[in-house]
């Protein structure tokens, strides 16, 4: 195979609809009759509800229906929750509630009517007897004895623990020179997508069929768990994503919206339409992070590290989602990172407080775990007055090493982690950085300089090691016209794969990236799936559409051979035809030979007629991309102001299909990273009052946030799937956060200090500098 | 109770009667059916509803629809010269011909990969059409400046610099 297409940075097929506004996101879609669904949320964190009373909501103008938690019991089934830990105890969240609220914007009721204002208006005249109860918003509080227990029933708020152990621990901290113990706090994010969620639900009495129309990064998933909740017929249900604007993690659930909405279009038979707020977004769409991890290293002097132990308390909100209860435990397979820590230990209390759920973010246990072990590196170092670069090479496992095995179960595919540091290093040329803080120093400014090297898991992922099925599926098939259809599982929300699997079946198939169409979100169309997240579309989901698109191009090089009297081994397939390799002139053109598998008369003796394959790929391992960070800060003294000067980002995630897409992975990765890092903080007050809960409270990181990005690659291809490529949507996002959390630690080392918890806001920046009110230093 | 409002969106013409409250990104969207306008935050933080009014960028989820009246629009299926939606709307794609080509800040997005998911493009695109109409030539630093009022959670940012960059230079190409 020729590769004309794959490794180039093609622009992208889906952008000519999207620059002129012309494609459909679920809010952008109206039908005939369309109803619009909105719903009261509690402004309690924590309460009984003693009464609802719809009265008035259902005779205000416009209004066709009003319902509460009671009036669809046992009509529609709790949200799902597919991560299973032993002895974890049950947090399902109804749909709407019922006798009591768990957190500020659970939904109890629902209204619909002819107009989206009218449906507003009515929440208005919903009257809800709430008798408030104590809210516990600190997971620290919530597990502390004598706490009342959230959910009745329950002796007290801890979800589950979980534990994992690898290597002799104990000699490990028996024989260490020193042990460092640090508390490291991850914030609770919010995914904020650009595009909030909505819904739109169509029944169709006659048929009996259902479409639900959804922001989702999982349609497939989402029909499954739509027909269990509504005990409805699994094959009359029919669920699209069309255009979505963005996910994050946030969209790779279900949501009672989704059941609701669909229920409600059956209900009156009339189609509804639900778009989510901002400030529902903020409120009742999943959280992130969220953690407190408590660290113990045991080091030798040298700087290696003999094992790691860390307690997590792992906030979990109220109630499950999808993935809640198994986010924190992706922190414990990655805790010791792209190092050879012989021995290693977690233990994680899952908590229930009066708050939205946590659930997968952008990275997903993974930043956690990324930021856990480089704060860890970089401790290690200030604590024996060395480089961080130092003790990260004196830790790496090297090249030879690989398939390695972590002291947590894993086994990291490919990997070369020194040429990334060489090469990030050589990029900044960090010497230099070094001097010029130095210099710095003296004049009395504070530069700081931050490393992170990182590894990640991704390409989710062998389905042994997955809730529900870990493998993807792909159909190809050549029309008669020769166009060829590519039908992913994956469900791309704005990474590419429009682009990045025409690409390959340009190059496998030897025609052009135009001729090549994907088709992805629609489950009457596409094989059954599982969806985009976990950084999987490309090596798992891209590795399906690679073996369907093979499995046509043997039935085609069968036909060629066949019609040439050649062998179907020896077909090459360029530019738009197929010719037998020892004498070219020996061609079919593509078209013909997909031409005759569909007139089929002049066939090989017992070939089917058609053109069309599906694989169901199923991965032996995960992937491990990696890379190294380096970041400069410089802080304002008199300020506490954070200002980024350089960022340097070296990342190897296999080999390349499309260059520029991989390119704007990175560096929107990064920024979800500075965001974390110096701007964003999901804050609820004692009261679980979300106070950040608009963009106008809760920072995102704007353009005048950042500074250049600095983007360079290695290339160390997975062995783990045939175009040895190991993904890169949540690489940016886990590789940063420690390279800013370093840098500002370094530029505050003057003032004796080692470690900052995120966010790095001015005030707090500005007090560590200070005793008394004055400078220190 | 409604009132009457007239307006000229993407060179087209609109009378409508509208209720005092509706906003001009509903009336856009739901009357007029452009859904090109997308709404993020309906408190103009997040800038993906940004169209321009009478030539300049505004956020038309916290305007009225009446507040509008009067006024000349362009959204963003008005921005290229051959919309299936808008003709002639005086904005011009930056080609000075009405020849049926992407705008040069389109065609900028598009090369520079400027776009993930898309959602706040239109926002985007037209706050970058404001800039370059004031600035010719922007640096790095007004760019970022200037489309400090759009948020985007996909791209980081730096790809639609050098697409709006990329604009710049081709806008001036044009012109010289």
């Amino acid at each position: 195979m020729t590769t004309r297409f794959i490794g180039k940075p093609l622009k992208r097929k889906e952008d000519p609809r999207l620059i002129q506004g012309i494609s459909h996101y679920v809010d952008d879609l109206n039908l005939a009759g369309m109803h619009y669904a909105a719903f009261l949320r509690s402004p309690y964190a924590h309460a009984n509800i003693r009464s609802v009373d719809l009265t008035k909501a259902r005779h205000a103008s416009g209004v066709v229906l009003a319902l509460s938690g009671a009036d669809i019991d046992g009509a529609v089934q709790p949200v799902p929750c597919a991560a299973q830990i032993p002895d974890m105890k049950s947090g399902a969240r109804p749909v709407l509630a019922r006798d009591r609220v768990l957190f500020v914007g659970e939904a109890v009721a629902v209204v619909v009517a002819t107009d989206r204002y009218a449906a507003r208006d009515a929440l208005d005249l919903i009257e809800v007897d709430y008798e408030p109860l104590t809210p516990i918003v600190n997971p620290e509080k919530a597990i502390a004895k004598g706490a009342a227990p959230l959910h009745p029933g329950q002796k007290d708020n801890i979800a589950y623990k979980w534990e994992l152990e690898g290597g002799d621990l104990k000699a490990a901290f028996k024989s260490a020179d020193k042990v460092i113990k640090q508390r490291i706090v991850n914030q609770r994010l919010i995914p904020v997508p650009i595009e909030p969620r909505g819904v739109l639900a169509d029944y169709q009495p006659g048929e009996g069929q259902l479409t639900v129309w959804s922001a989702t990064q999982i349609p497939h998933l989402l029909r499954t768990q739509i027909a269990s909740m509504l005990n409805f017929p699994e094959t009359l249900v029919h669920v699209v994503a069309p255009e979505v604007g963005g996910g994050f993690g946030s969209k790779l659930n279900v949501y009672p919206e989704e059941a609701l909405v669909a229920y409600l279009a059956i209900q009156l038979g009339k189609p509804v339409k639900w778009t989510e707020s901002r400030r529902e977004n903020f409120q009742c769409t999943i959280h992130g992070r969220d953690q407190i991890d408590d660290i113990e290293v045991a080091i030798k002097k040298d700087g290696t590290i003999l094992g790691l132990r860390c307690h997590v308390i792992a906030d979990l909100g109220a109630y499950y989602q999808l993935l809640t209860p198994l986010i924190p435990t992706l922190t414990g397979l990655m805790m010791t990172g792209c190092y050879k820590i012989p021995a290693a230990r977690m233990e994680i209390t899952g908590v229930f407080t009066n708050k939205m759920s946590t659930d997968a973010y952008r990275g997903a246990g993974r930043p956690e775990a990324t930021y856990l072990i480089e704060r860890a590196l970089d401790l290690v170092a200030a604590e024996l007055k060395k480089d961080p670069i130092e003790v990260r090479r004196k830790n790496f496992p090297q090249p030879k090493d690989f398939p390695y095995a972590t002291p947590t179960g894993l086994i990291y595919d490919s990997g070369d982690y020194l040429k990334s540091l060489d090469l990030a290093i050589k990029v900044a040329d960090y010497k230099k950085l070094r001097q010029e803080q130095a210099k710095l120093r003296k004049a009395g400014r504070y530069m700081g300089i931050g490393v992170s090297t990182y590894v990640e898991i991704c390409g989710m992922g062998p389905s042994s090691a997955m809730p529900a099925g870990g493998w993807e599926s792909a159909t190809v098939r050549v029309e008669p016209t020769g166009r060829v259809s590519v039908m992913t599982g994956s469900s791309p929300h704005g990474q590419g794969q429009e682009t990045t699997f025409a690409q390959m079946g340009a190059d496998i198939l030897g025609i052009d990236p135009s001729q090549v169409q994907v088709i992805h979100g629609d489950t009457s169309i596409v094989p059954y799936g599982i969806g985009t997240f976990g950084s999987r579309a490309t090596a798992v989901g891209g590795t399906a559409v690679y073996k369907s698109l093979h499995k046509v191009k043997e039935k085609l090089a069968r036909i060629a051979a066949h019609v040439l009297g050649s062998d179907p081994e020896r077909m090459v397939f360029a530019d738009g035809t197929i010719s037998a390799k020892e004498s070219p002139k020996k061609s079919v053109p593509f078209g013909q030979a997909v031409s005759a598998a569909y007139v089929a008369k002049t066939l090989p003796a017992e070939m089917e007629p058609g053109l069309e394959a599906t694989t169901f790929f199923e991965p032996s391992n995960f992937t491990y991309p990696f890379g190294t960070h380096i970041c400069v800060v410089e802080i304002d003294a008199e300020t506490g102001d954070v200002k980024l000067v350089r960022y340097v980002a070296v990342d190897d995630c296999g080999n390349v299909i499309n260059p520029l897409l991989v390119e704007g992975q990175v560096q929107g990765g990064i920024v979800q990273s500075v965001g974390q890092a110096l701007l964003e903080e999901a804050v609820y007050d004692e009261q679980g009052q979300l106070i950040t809960g608009e963009l106008m409270d809760y920072a995102l990181p704007r353009a005048t946030d950042m500074c250049w990005i600095e983007t360079e690659r290695t290339v160390t291809p997975t062995p783990v799937n045939p175009m040895g490529v190991k993904g890169v949507g949540e690489a940016g996002t886990i590789g940063a956060t420690p390279a800013l959390a370093g840098a500002v630690a370094d530029a505050l080392a003057p003032f004796g200090v080692r470690h900052v918890d995120m966010p790095f806001k001015r005030e707090k920046i500005w007090q560590l500098m200070r005793k008394n009110g004055r400078r220190v230093q | 109770m409604s009132v009457e409002i007239q307006l000229r969106v993407n060179g087209k013409e609109h009378q409508s009667a509208v209720e005092p409250r509706l906003l001009l990104v509903h009336y856009l969207r739901d009357v007029l059916g452009l859904t090109g306008t997308h709404i993020g935050c309906e408190t103009s933080i997040c800038g993906a509803c940004t169209i321009l009014l009478d030539g300049k960028a505004v956020k038309s989820c916290t305007l009225l629809a009446v507040q509008a009246s009067g006024a000349e629009i362009t959204t963003i299926e008005g921005l290229a010269g051959n919309s299936h939606k808008a003709a002639g709307n005086g904005i011009g794609n930056g080609t000075g011909a009405g020849n049926g080509a992407l705008h040069a800040v389109q065609e900028g997005f598009w090369e520079k990969h400027g776009l993930q998911c898309g959602f706040c493009t239109p926002g985007m695109i037209l706050a970058a059409v404001d800039l370059l109409q004031r600035n010719k030539n922007p640096n790095e630093g007004e760019i970022r400046g200037a489309l400090s009022g759009n948020l985007c959670r996909c791209t980081g940012y730096q790809h639609i610099i050098e697409a709006v960059q990329y604009a710049a230079k081709k806008m001036s190409a044009r012109k010289r």
